[in-house]
């Protein structure tokens, strides 16, 4: 293999990893300020994709992902609002199970609105022809927008959560609920605001990688499970090794399509991070960080293994 | 083993499977029969489920592969030539070592971990299933031979062993029932609930947790095995849909609307709802059904439809 060629697999590795990252991240908000992991993320860009299809049909490309974004993060907020908020102390397999009805729910609802078929969003600059000459290789411009966009939106995210107000009492309740309630921040419409996020960043992710991948009514399932794996990896809170295990799935995954047929690439993609998800459940970089850490105290939650 | 056999629930059950039998052969309406027997090997697959995921607390979103492991092992090998006799042993026996290889690493995963990796389980094995040839990929196994029990017994579609079908599945679906039954009243299903409440304090008080949760995950994989080499036999062909994510999805529906820990209220549910869609009464909306079930229920009677009958009689 050249080594063009292998800097092609790694990009194209790279950009579909941001995409999982991205679904990490969703699971990782959710999780943080509810201790649900909402099964249904997934389904967020699916939806993000098809109403950005839909609109599209009388609005600019740009208006109609702002659109697409727009409504699947409110369609995020409704979900929390009308299923989950009302629930006190559920139990985790009872929000298991809420949340992957939910997920089928939304994939119904969307076979029904559109159809069964594969759709797929315009490039957003240029053709599915032309390309970038990057080190030799070839990468389509698409490409270049899901490593732009995922980048963006990380950073964003990190700055938002780093430096605002809002993002400071979204952590305040992440790591202590009842000490972020004595301290004046009113909980309840922040978990709102972390379905609305997640529910965003899937759609916004769901439109950008809709030209390369397609958008279909029942991706959700294995962008769930590729996503929540990453957020595994990343120790369900650090944004930074989701994305870092987004990367290492996508890698992997592209480099498998080089080895065995592509009918068995979620196969071996799945098997890896099973794998993976058996071995450390405690994340990837979880033992780097405890080292680390002051005392040999870590200050992060341990891995949710217990309570069902 | 048998004391506490439940008679009177078990012979209204039998009575009502004559009965529902007598009708509708002599109304000339004995189409209805087909499907009431698929309904009794799903329904297999979900008390099977509800062992696992009511009495012992361990989810699995990715019933629907071991149920296809069954039905295609007995598919391939009725199909290859094979000795006619070994399709159903075959798939039940290759659905148990799949189900202890699985289970063992997969175990020691609770909560979400162990229903994501279940769920990805369920997707791994429907994607082999469509990508690899010997599966017939897209189009499924179709031309599978009738299996022969003993004495013109035969699993079969044919129109004229239809009644004889519909005794045979049911009659191990019952079998199935007082098994599940009475193991939730021995020493391991005590285990098991111990399990479910609190897994430190199970293994505190002296039962082995990951060898009880291994045999009963095994157990109920071997139940879904099973039903899918039966009905694939009695189809005459499966397909890479009894594999998807809906189907396992429908299970754990089921087992929930049942009222989870309730081996006779899965019953119930699973024969009127698995009848009702086969029979095509929810359309197009079949899937959007199961999954609304599946919210609604837990959403406002987590107790499933009996526990909001019963509820209802203890308000005085």
């Amino acid at each position: 293999m050249s080594a063009a060629q292998l800097f092609q697999y790694l990009i194209s590795g790279v950009a579909t990893g941001s995409v999982y990252a991205i679904v990490g991240i969703g699971f990782t908000i959710i999780y943080n300020s509810t201790g649900i992991i909402n099964f249904a993320q997934g389904e967020f860009l699916m939806l993000g994709g098809m109403i950005a299809l839909s609109l599209q049909a009388f609005l600019p490309l740009p208006l109609a992902i702002t659109g697409a974004v727009a409504v699947t993060g409110l369609v995020g907020v409704l979900v929390q609002l009308v299923f989950l908020s009302w629930l006190r102390k559920p139990g985790v397999l009872r929000m298991i199970i809420i949340t992957i009805g939910l997920s089928i729910l939304m994939r119904e609802a969307a076979l029904h609105v559109w159809d069964e078929k594969v759709h797929a969003l315009p490039y957003w600059s240029g053709d599915e022809t032309s390309s970038l000459a990057v080190l030799g290789a070839r990468i389509s411009p698409q490409v270049a927008w899901v490593l732009a966009v995922s980048a963006l939106m990380v950073v964003a995210l990190t700055l938002f959560f780093r430096f605002t107000l809002t993002g400071k009492a979204m952590r305040a309740c992440a790591s202590n609920p009842a000490a972020a309630r004595l301290c004046g921040i009113r909980a309840s419409w922040l978990v709102s605001l972390s379905f609305f996020l997640a529910a965003a960043m899937g759609a916004l992710a769901g439109c950008v990688v809709s030209p390369l991948t397609q958008t279909q009514y029942d991706m959700g399932t294995s962008l769930a499970v590729k996503g929540f794996t990453c957020a595994v990896l990343g120790g369900l809170g650090n944004v930074g090794a989701a994305v870092a295990a987004g990367i290492l799935v996508g890698v992997l995954e592209s480099a498998s399509i080089s080895v065995l047929p592509l009918a068995y690439k979620d196969v071996v993609a799945l098997t890896i991070m099973l794998a993976i998800l058996l071995l450390r459940p405690q994340g990837l970089f979880a033992g780097i960080g405890r080292r680390r850490g002051p005392l040999g105290l870590a200050a992060e939650k341990g891995p949710e293994q217990a309570g069902t | 083993m048998l004391r506490r056999f439940q008679g009177a629930p078990l012979l209204l059950f039998a009575g009502l499977a004559i009965l529902a039998q007598v009708a509708l052969s002599t109304l000339k309406a004995d189409f209805y029969l087909t499907q009431l027997t698929m309904a009794a090997w799903y329904t297999l697959v979900a008390l099977g489920l509800c062992l696992l995921m009511g009495y012992a607390g361990q989810v699995s979103m990715g019933h629907a592969g071991f149920f296809a492991i069954g039905g295609y092992t007995a598919a391939v090998i009725s199909t290859a030539g094979a000795p006619a006799w070994l399709s159903i042993p075959a798939g039940v026996v290759v659905t148990a070592g799949v189900a202890l290889l699985v289970g063992i690493p997969v175990l020691r995963l609770r909560g979400h971990y162990l229903a994501m990796a279940t769920l990805a389980f369920g997707f791994i094995v429907s994607r082999i299933i469509l990508g690899t040839p010997l599966f017939g990929q897209a189009d499924g196994i179709s031309d599978i031979p009738a299996y022969h029990l003993v004495a013109g017994l035969a699993i079969t579609g044919r129109r004229a062993l239809r009644v004889q079908n519909y005794y045979i599945a049911w009659a191990v679906v019952a079998l199935g029932l007082v098994l599940a039954l009475n193991l939730v009243r021995s020493r391991t299903g005590r285990a098991l609930r111990a399990i479910h409440g609190d897994e430190e304090a199970a293994a505190a008080s002296g039962i082995s947790v990951a060898r009880h949760k291994l045999a009963v995950f095994v157990l109920s994989a071997v139940y879904a095995g099973l039903a899918g080499a039966c009905l694939a036999h009695f189809n005459g062909g499966i397909g890479p849909g009894e594999a998807g994510i809906m189907k396992s999805v429908r299970y754990v529906a089921l087992v929930a609307a049942g009222g989870m820990a309730n081996l006779w209220g899965t019953l119930t549910v699973s024969a009127a709802l698995t009848f009702l869609s086969l029979r095509g009464a929810f359309g197009l909306l079949d899937d959007a059904v199961f999954g609304g079930l599946l919210v609604a229920i837990m959403l406002f009677a987590p107790q499933g439809v009996f526990g909001l009958l019963r509820r209802q009689e203890k308000v005085p």
